[in-house]
């Protein structure tokens, strides 16, 4: 071969070759899976079975008469709105401090993402000790003030509070950072000439900083949406690795039903059928939510 | 997505946006006492549970029934270590969860800074597509494919195994779109033409010019995805046993007895938690320059 067709072999083809490892380890442990999951959700699938009979929406149809589904939805959709309502507005708030000149930036930053790096099973275990019932400080410190002990775990409510708080203490300051690199980029003069109209630091927040960094917060709120709907370890772990969430399945949500299902009844068809489910809820939340924040802006 | 990531050092020490500062007004506001009070009360908060988890480690577990309950450190966190390797496989654990993450991060970094490198430096028929597409696949929840992936792993024999939750960890879409976002900022088309005038084919200009560009995004990169991976929890417990687990898979078991046993389980998460809180510690300034850098760009 001469040179100069060597030349452009390598020019057109090689980066073919950069992007394959990739593309084809991802269409082995990613992209089928996907596929798949559809094919078997139309099937009764037990893993230990050799048969696979062909149940066409059966599994579809029983999930949607399946109240335990329903519940899960529900807890999903509480403690979703329960921790990212407050952990958003907080890590807006946070951001707005870490913003200003501050001696020691990197501390403060720092110290803003410590929870992010600890893993979800460990802040599960202990905040599952903070909320204990009988020796959690939540619930001490609940009684210098005064008030009874709470059984956090035992109510629909309580218990998704205590869930909440997980969530909100391991991402408040991972958002926070996400908010202050969008700050940055703000047009400090629009602070400058709105000081000299008089207004105060939280009009700033509310009239400048946030209408700028409008995008991020919209991917903040999707992104959020993704990770929110499939909470496992906070309330698997909680119940002391309950895979019901709780006697009355108070706080079992959707990955945990699926979990369940899955991986004690090996269901496989009815598990891949709630994962496609599952995935259906996420886009219309995550779309709806787009929706909401986008909106948002014109008023 | 069209804005691109900005080369840390070089731009922080570029002269000329610094002179024009000069003689403007402050930047930003300047922090008074109140803003470092609400800062101190954040990192407070930031860092009581994980002060708590170690008290309650070196606690026994009935001085967690006192009133007031301990606040100080106890005498007992050696002790408690003992039971909680003689409980779960622990040395085990952290080895496997060592092996885990070192693998999926040399191999996320390689496969990244080469994919990378094609979609921020070659053209090629397609280029577009497929970047859309590896972002696109970066939004689809990882649960959705978990019951295939078991019954894939089951039919090669690899449940129980860590090739089971390294295998489809090796590579990664954020990694991908993170390193061609860095790349065809950090790396002039310049010397990547004067290179090839020279006679280098891509694989070389790869080694020489490429790699050495990248080193600071994929330092960032690969930190990310250790402790993503040091902390992944749903699948190493669906796919592996308790007798040969990862750290995360090891905790569950820790925390999963009939009588929650607080001070064996608080020990498990503070040995699980300090090797990242080393790793954070030395290069924290860092990671947070990669969250910030790699997140705006939505």
């Amino acid at each position: 071969m001469s040179r100069s067709r060597l030349y452009r072999l390598d020019v057109h083809g090689s980066p073919y070759l950069y992007v394959a490892p990739f593309f084809v380890i991802f269409a082995i442990f990613g992209a089928f899976p996907l596929v798949y999951t559809a094919w078997v959700s139309l099937h009764e699938w037990n893993l230990l079975a050799e048969e696979h009979p062909f149940l066409g929406l059966a599994n579809y149809t029983a999930l949607f008469a399946d109240p335990y589904f329903w519940n899960a939805l529900r807890n999903t959709a509480s403690i979703w709105v329960l921790s990212t309502v407050p952990q958003l507005v907080m890590a807006l708030g946070l951001a707005h401090l870490l913003n200003r000149r501050l001696r020691a930036p990197t501390f403060w930053r720092m110290s803003a993402l410590l929870p992010n790096i600890t893993s979800v099973a460990a802040v599960a275990i202990i905040f599952g000790q903070l909320f204990g019932r009988d020796y959690g400080l939540v619930n001490w410190l609940l009684g210098v003030f005064g008030a009874g002990k709470i059984d956090w775990q035992a109510g629909t409510a309580t218990s998704h509070i205590a869930i909440s708080a997980m969530v909100i203490w391991r991402w408040t300051g991972y958002n926070a950072l996400i908010y202050l690199a969008a700050m940055q980029a703000v047009n400090k003069d629009l602070y400058d000439s709105a000081e000299l109209d008089g207004a105060n630091s939280f009009q700033q927040l509310t009239k400048i900083t946030v209408p700028a960094i409008r995008p991020t917060i919209i991917f903040t709120v999707i992104v959020s949406t993704i990770g929110g709907l499939q909470l496992l370890a906070e309330p698997l772990l909680f119940g002391g690795s309950s895979i019901t969430g709780g006697s009355d399945r108070q706080f079992q949500t959707l990955s945990l039903y699926l979990y369940e299902v899955g991986f004690t009844r090996f269901d496989f068809g009815y598990a891949a059928a709630s994962a496609w489910v599952m995935f259906g809820v996420i886009v219309l939340a995550a779309a709806g939510n787009y929706w909401l924040t986008s909106r948002l802006r014109r008023s | 997505m069209t804005s691109t990531l900005t080369r840390p050092t070089p731009a922080r020490h570029a002269p000329a946006p610094r002179m024009r500062r000069t003689g403007r007004r402050p930047r930003a506001a300047t922090a008074g006492r109140l803003t470092y009070l609400f800062l101190l009360g954040f990192a407070l908060f930031s860092a009581f549970p994980l002060y708590w988890s170690l008290v309650v480690a070196s606690q026994d577990n009935s001085a967690l029934g006192q009133v007031p309950p301990p606040v100080l450190l106890g005498g007992n966190l050696m002790e408690n270590i003992e039971r909680a390797f003689g409980t779960v496989p622990f040395l085990r654990a952290l080895t496997n969860s060592f092996i885990v993450s070192a693998s999926i991060t040399v191999s996320v970094v390689l496969f990244s800074t080469l994919a990378g490198f094609a979609f921020a430096k070659l053209r090629f028929r397609g280029r577009n597509a497929m970047l859309l597409i590896i972002i696109g696949t970066m939004m689809v929840p990882t649960q959705l494919g978990i019951i295939p992936l078991y019954i894939l792993m089951a039919k090669i024999q690899w449940t129980g195994t860590l090739y089971a939750v390294i295998a489809p960890s090796l590579v990664s879409a954020f990694g991908v779109f993170f390193m061609t976002q860095y790349l065809s900022e950090a790396v002039p088309n310049e010397l990547l033409e004067a290179g090839r005038v020279d006679g280098c084919h891509t694989l070389r200009l790869f080694w020489h010019v490429v790699l050495p560009a990248a080193r600071p995004a994929a330092a960032v990169l690969g930190m990310l995805t250790f402790m993503t991976a040091w902390n992944d929890f749903f699948w190493p417990l669906v796919v592996l046993t308790p007798e040969d687990p990862t750290v995360q898979v090891a905790l569950s078991t820790l925390a999963s007895g009939y009588i929650q046993d607080f001070s064996l389980s608080l020990t498990g998460t503070t040995i699980a938690t300090v090797p990242l809180l080393v790793v954070f510690g030395l290069l924290g300034k860092h990671i947070i320059g990669g969250i910030m850098q790699g997140a705006v760009k939505g």
